[in-house]
């Protein structure tokens, strides 16, 4: 059974499709990558996955059961992990407070998970005092990620991780989620960053006008000269 | 007019069946009311229930139109009728034929010299003094000039306190008063205005809380410019009064002087409200963002809304305080003055100007009906509560007023959540 | 000196007790906008509820004070607190949750706040009267004379028992909230809550939860704030548009959604108030042989008069809204 399904998935905001029709499924140790232009329903894909949208035709199934259209704080509570895109930190609250709101639902594990998270990103562990609000954008996002980290999701969400980072974060950050998939957390993000992205994706997904264009595995795609093309600027 | 609008042409006619029904309604109610308590009570009633629709027509524009929320319609009414009374009666000579009108203007001078003086201080770095000294300078300066003429002050009014009792008023036409007051408001509304502009309606809401209390407090206070508790009364009245037509006739005829202001102030607001001005200020009200990314001076259009609003409040508080000729400034209150007229707004329909003037006449028959209305039912508990053997507190009558203040709070919360558009809400089009 | 102690009995203290029931109203209030945005304008009559609530309970068991030694008021507070924690849940449910669930602006919260200030202010007169009374109901007013171990000092420094004890019951409150927010799980979710909405959900937070939290520390925080106002003079119940706006004012000086900043802006605000109204003559006499005879003759140098005491927090709202909108601590941006 597959950790992640969704299929054919429609939705919107407002009355207006975005998602017309999208399939996508992940095994419990994938990293998934979503690619594709601008507008093409990426982040939106996401953002239903996570209960942020509504879905009014197709299915999501977490390990078999549907789970579309559920509020956020229950699927967190069925091990499911989401990282904005923008505003992922609280950014008045310490690094560390950050990190316990994350374990919000699991109070049990803060130690344990902290350490794990610290372990991750060690930066994080000599800025635990600091507000996460002070931070640089690429200790912001370990912030989020290791937020999203301590509820020990089985499945983590990144909309575009190492947006607006420069590129020595973002080879630090993808290799941190090679690491944590590598942990055993299936990963499903949305890159920018197509062809670094699409380097340590098991399964790629390429999305165009709120539909699967193409869906292979991360290798294969960076292959095809097709989507070379279209879709990774040549 | 040779090009219509799209707003014009395209909304369907219909039979206002809804405006009809609940204007007839009105009509039964205060048949009712002469009919049980006769036509000089009735009378009083409409004209006071139409002075308070010039107060909800100043509210609904700018809550209604503009979103903009006062909850100081008190300061800006008692304002209004500060200036019915000062204007309108008649002039003091224990005061004007003193030395003291000599004393008061030049306290007035020196407040002014004041000002100038430490607006010059605050330039001063202009001529090369530094930032942090100019403002050390300018602060202490203020301080000092500020206890100075406050001394001045404190000294001349209480000369005209004990001297005169208070400087009188200037014997002009009613009308004077009005148009003052009107003018006054708008000033303390740019004022207010000015300073919220920009910020989060909440703002504005505190400022024109807070700036009612202070209003009235001068009011209440300034015994050498309104007497303050001791009340001014009677105030002339624009028309004929009761002592020489009767009360029916007089007052009805005082009734007809606010129902043609009344028409002017809606034949006017609905031409605005279909104008580009208008419906640039519905723009704003809708979408900020959007509008303001079409190049629309938000904030100014915001801040002509909100004077137009204190305006006509100010006209209307005078034209109320002028009809019960009487100037008490502790006779304001912010449930008679600012939570009756916000009623009367969003129960009529909030932006609809046909509905705010029903909500103001609706409510104020119920407001006017209601304490007699609650007293016999206080009687009635007291009479109950005597039969088994109760001892009932003695200020039953106070207490059975406020029962009112908690209808209108409920008033208020139901028809955000079950009417929240009013009664007659307002037609919206889409406009492009 | 004896005008220094003259401006400690007359400025110190009394600043340092409005101050204190300023920055515990302003909490709450800034606590509501944190939280769910908008201006709660009940608060103020939150407040008079729970000093009712205490006066209730304290005409009910008289004797209960004397158990413990110290007034019945102070003993019935924690039962005043969760009745009007209690209240302000319930309000929340009736009122702003549907609200709320309609997706409307805040300022239509704001106006419903204002509706149901008026319906508290009707129950509590219709039911308590409109006069002032005591919370002392049994207990006599003790007065600490404090002398001074300074030669040539006469006057003592005066502090009322109810004094002594709103200070030791504000510093309580603070350290407790402080605790409460910095500490434990619920606090930190607040915070998290007040910071970024979207993302307490994401991670689990159930927000109804954390505004029923709120609606209950507002609550406890308004019964003890109303307590403190009602101990230092008397219980009145049409305080609550005069205390409205220098606890608004407090909470914006402080920075809108900033607890500590509303601690901060509550004292700030009391100080001003104590200091405008204070006759600055008294503490030019020592220096009456170096000074101009014009300045001793008026006999008033106050920079306003009691009456005019709620123009001081508007004076400070005008000057911070100008000046820095988002208050001294940086408060939210609106």
């Amino acid at each position: 059974m597959p950790l992640l399904d969704a299929r054919d998935v429609h939705g919107g905001y407002g009355g207006m499709n975005i998602l017309n029709g999208v399939n996508m499924t992940i095994e419990a140790d994938d990293i998934g990558v979503i690619v594709g232009p601008n507008g093409a329903g990426k982040s939106t894909m996401l953002k239903a996955v996570f209960g942020l949208l509504f879905v009014n035709q197709g299915q999501i199934l977490l390990r078999g059961e549907p789970i579309h259209n559920l509020p956020p704080n229950q699927l967190v509570e069925r091990g499911m992990g989401f990282v904005p895109q923008e505003n992922n930190v609280f950014p008045s609250l310490t690094v560390k407070e950050n990190l316990e709101m994350g374990a919000y639902l699991k109070p049990g594990n803060v130690k344990r998970m902290l350490d794990k998270v610290y372990g991750f990103f060690p930066p994080l562990f000599e800025k635990r005092h600091q507000p996460a609000g002070e931070l640089s954008g690429g200790q912001r996002q370990m912030v989020a990620m290791g937020r999203a980290l301590m509820a020990e999701p089985d499945v983590l969400l990144l909309d575009e991780p190492t947006a607006g980072l420069s590129p020595l974060y973002m080879n630090e950050i993808l290799e941190r989620v090679k690491e944590i998939n590598a942990a055993g957390v299936g990963i499903l993000m949305v890159e920018q960053n197509a062809k670094q992205a699409l380097a340590i994706a098991d399964k790629g997904f390429v999305l165009a006008a709120g539909q699967n264009r193409f869906t292979d595995t991360g290798a294969a795609l960076l292959a095809d000269p097709e989507v070379a093309k279209s879709f990774l600027g040549g | 007019m040779e090009t219509k609008r799209a707003d014009t042409v395209t909304a369907p006619r219909r039979f206002p069946m809804r405006e009809v029904v609940l204007f007839a309604a009105v009509l039964v109610a205060v048949l009712g009311v002469y009919a049980v308590m006769g036509s000089a009570y009735g009378t009083r009633m409409l004209v006071e229930a139409a002075c308070y629709a010039i107060l909800a027509l100043g509210l609904t524009i700018q809550w209604g139109y503009a979103g903009q929320f006062n909850a100081g319609v008190m300061g800006f009414v008692a304002l209004g009728g500060f200036c019915a009374m000062f204007f309108s009666i008649p002039v003091n000579p224990a005061f004007w034929d003193s030395e003291l009108p000599g004393e008061l203007g030049l306290a007035l001078l020196y407040m002014i010299g004041a000002v100038l003086l430490v607006f010059g201080a605050t330039r001063l770095d202009r001529v090369g003094v530094p930032k942090v000294l100019r403002t050390v300078i300018a602060v202490l300066l203020a301080v000092v000039l500020y206890l100075v003429v406050i001394n001045v002050f404190r000294d001349v009014t209480g000369q005209i306190e004990s001297r005169a009792g208070f400087i009188g008023g200037l014997g002009l036409p009613v009308g004077v008063g009005w148009v003052v007051g009107g003018a006054l408001a708008g000033g303390v509304g740019y004022f207010i205005g000015r300073i919220c502009l920009g910020l989060r309606s909440d703002y504005l809401a505190i400022a024109t809380l807070g700036i009612a209390e202070i209003i009235k407090a001068f009011l209440k206070n300034s015994d050498w410019l309104t007497r303050g508790t001791a009340t001014v009364s009677p105030l002339p009245w624009p028309v004929p009064g009761p002592g020489e037509v009767g009360f029916t006739l007089a007052r009805a005829l005082y009734f007809s002087i606010t129902a043609v202001m009344i028409a002017v102030i809606f034949f006017l607001l609905t031409r605005a409200y279909h104008a580009p001005w208008g419906r640039m200020i519905r723009a704003i009200r809708d979408n900020e963002v959007s509008a303001a990314a079409m190049g629309k001076d938000i904030n100014k259009r915001r801040l002509e809304i909100f004077v137009l609003g204190c305006i006509l409040m100010g006209i209307g508080g005078a034209a109320l305080a002028s009809f019960n000729s009487i100037f008490d400034p502790q006779g304001y209150l912010p449930l008679n003055h600012t939570f009756l007229v916000l009623v009367m707004v969003i129960l009529g329909g909030p932006g609809n100007n046909l509905g705010t003037i029903f909500g103001a006449v609706a409510v104020y028959i119920i407001w006017i009906m209601s304490a007699p209305m609650a007293l016999f039912l206080m009687d009635m508990a007291m009479a109950l509560g005597a039969g088994l053997g109760w001892d009932t507190p003695t200020n039953m009558d106070s207490r059975a007023l406020q029962a009112r203040v908690f209808v209108i709070g409920l008033l208020i919360t139901l028809v955000l959540r079950f009417a929240p558009k009013g009664l007659l809400p307002e037609k919206v089009k889409h406009h492009g | 000196m004896n005008e220094l102690v003259f401006f400690i009995n007359n400025v110190l203290v009394s600043g340092s007790v409005s101050g204190s029931i300023y920055a515990i109203g302003a909490v709450g209030v800034t606590l509501v906008f944190s939280i769910m945005r908008f201006a709660h304008f009940a608060h103020a009559d939150m407040m008079t509820f729970g000093a009712f609530m205490v006066l209730l309970l304290t005409s009910v068991f008289p004797g209960a004070g004397a158990a413990f030694g110290v007034p019945t008021a102070l003993v019935m507070l924690p039962l005043a607190m969760a009745l009007t924690a209690l209240l302000a849940v319930g309000i929340d449910r009736a009122f702003y949750k549907p609200l709320r669930a309609h997706g409307v602006k805040p300022i239509v919260l704001v106006i419903g706040s204002l509706g149901v200030t008026l319906m508290l202010q009707g129950l509590i007169r219709l039911f308590s009267g409109t006069g002032g009374q005591s919370l002392y109901v049994d207990d006599r007013k003790e007065i600490f004379r404090l002398a001074l171990p300074i030669e040539g000092v006469r006057v003592p420094v005066v502090i009322t028992e109810p004094q002594f004890y709103l200070f030791v019951l504000t510093i309580v409150a603070v350290v407790a909230l402080h605790l409460f927010l910095s500490r434990s799980r619920l606090g930190k979710a607040m915070r998290a809550m007040s910071d970024n909405p979207d993302l307490a959900q994401a991670s689990g937070i159930n927000t109804n939860t954390i505004v029923a939290v709120t609606w209950v520390i507002v609550g406890g925080l308004a019964a003890i704030a109303g307590t403190l106002l009602s101990l230092d003079v008397t219980f009145k119940p049409d305080l609550s548009f005069f205390l409205l706006l220098p606890i608004f004012a407090a909470a914006i000086v402080g920075g809108v959604g900033r607890p500590y900043g509303a601690i901060a802006g509550g004292f700030v605000v009391g100080f001003a108030e104590t200091l405008a109204v204070f006759n600055w003559s008294v503490m030019l006499r020592p220096f009456r042989d170096s000074l101009p005879e014009w300045l001793l003759q008026s006999g008033n140098l106050a920079f306003v008069g009691t009456e005019y005491k709620i123009v001081v927090p508007f004076f400070i709202l005008v000057a911070i809204l100008i000046w820095r909108p988002t208050g001294i601590f940086k408060g939210k941006v609106i």
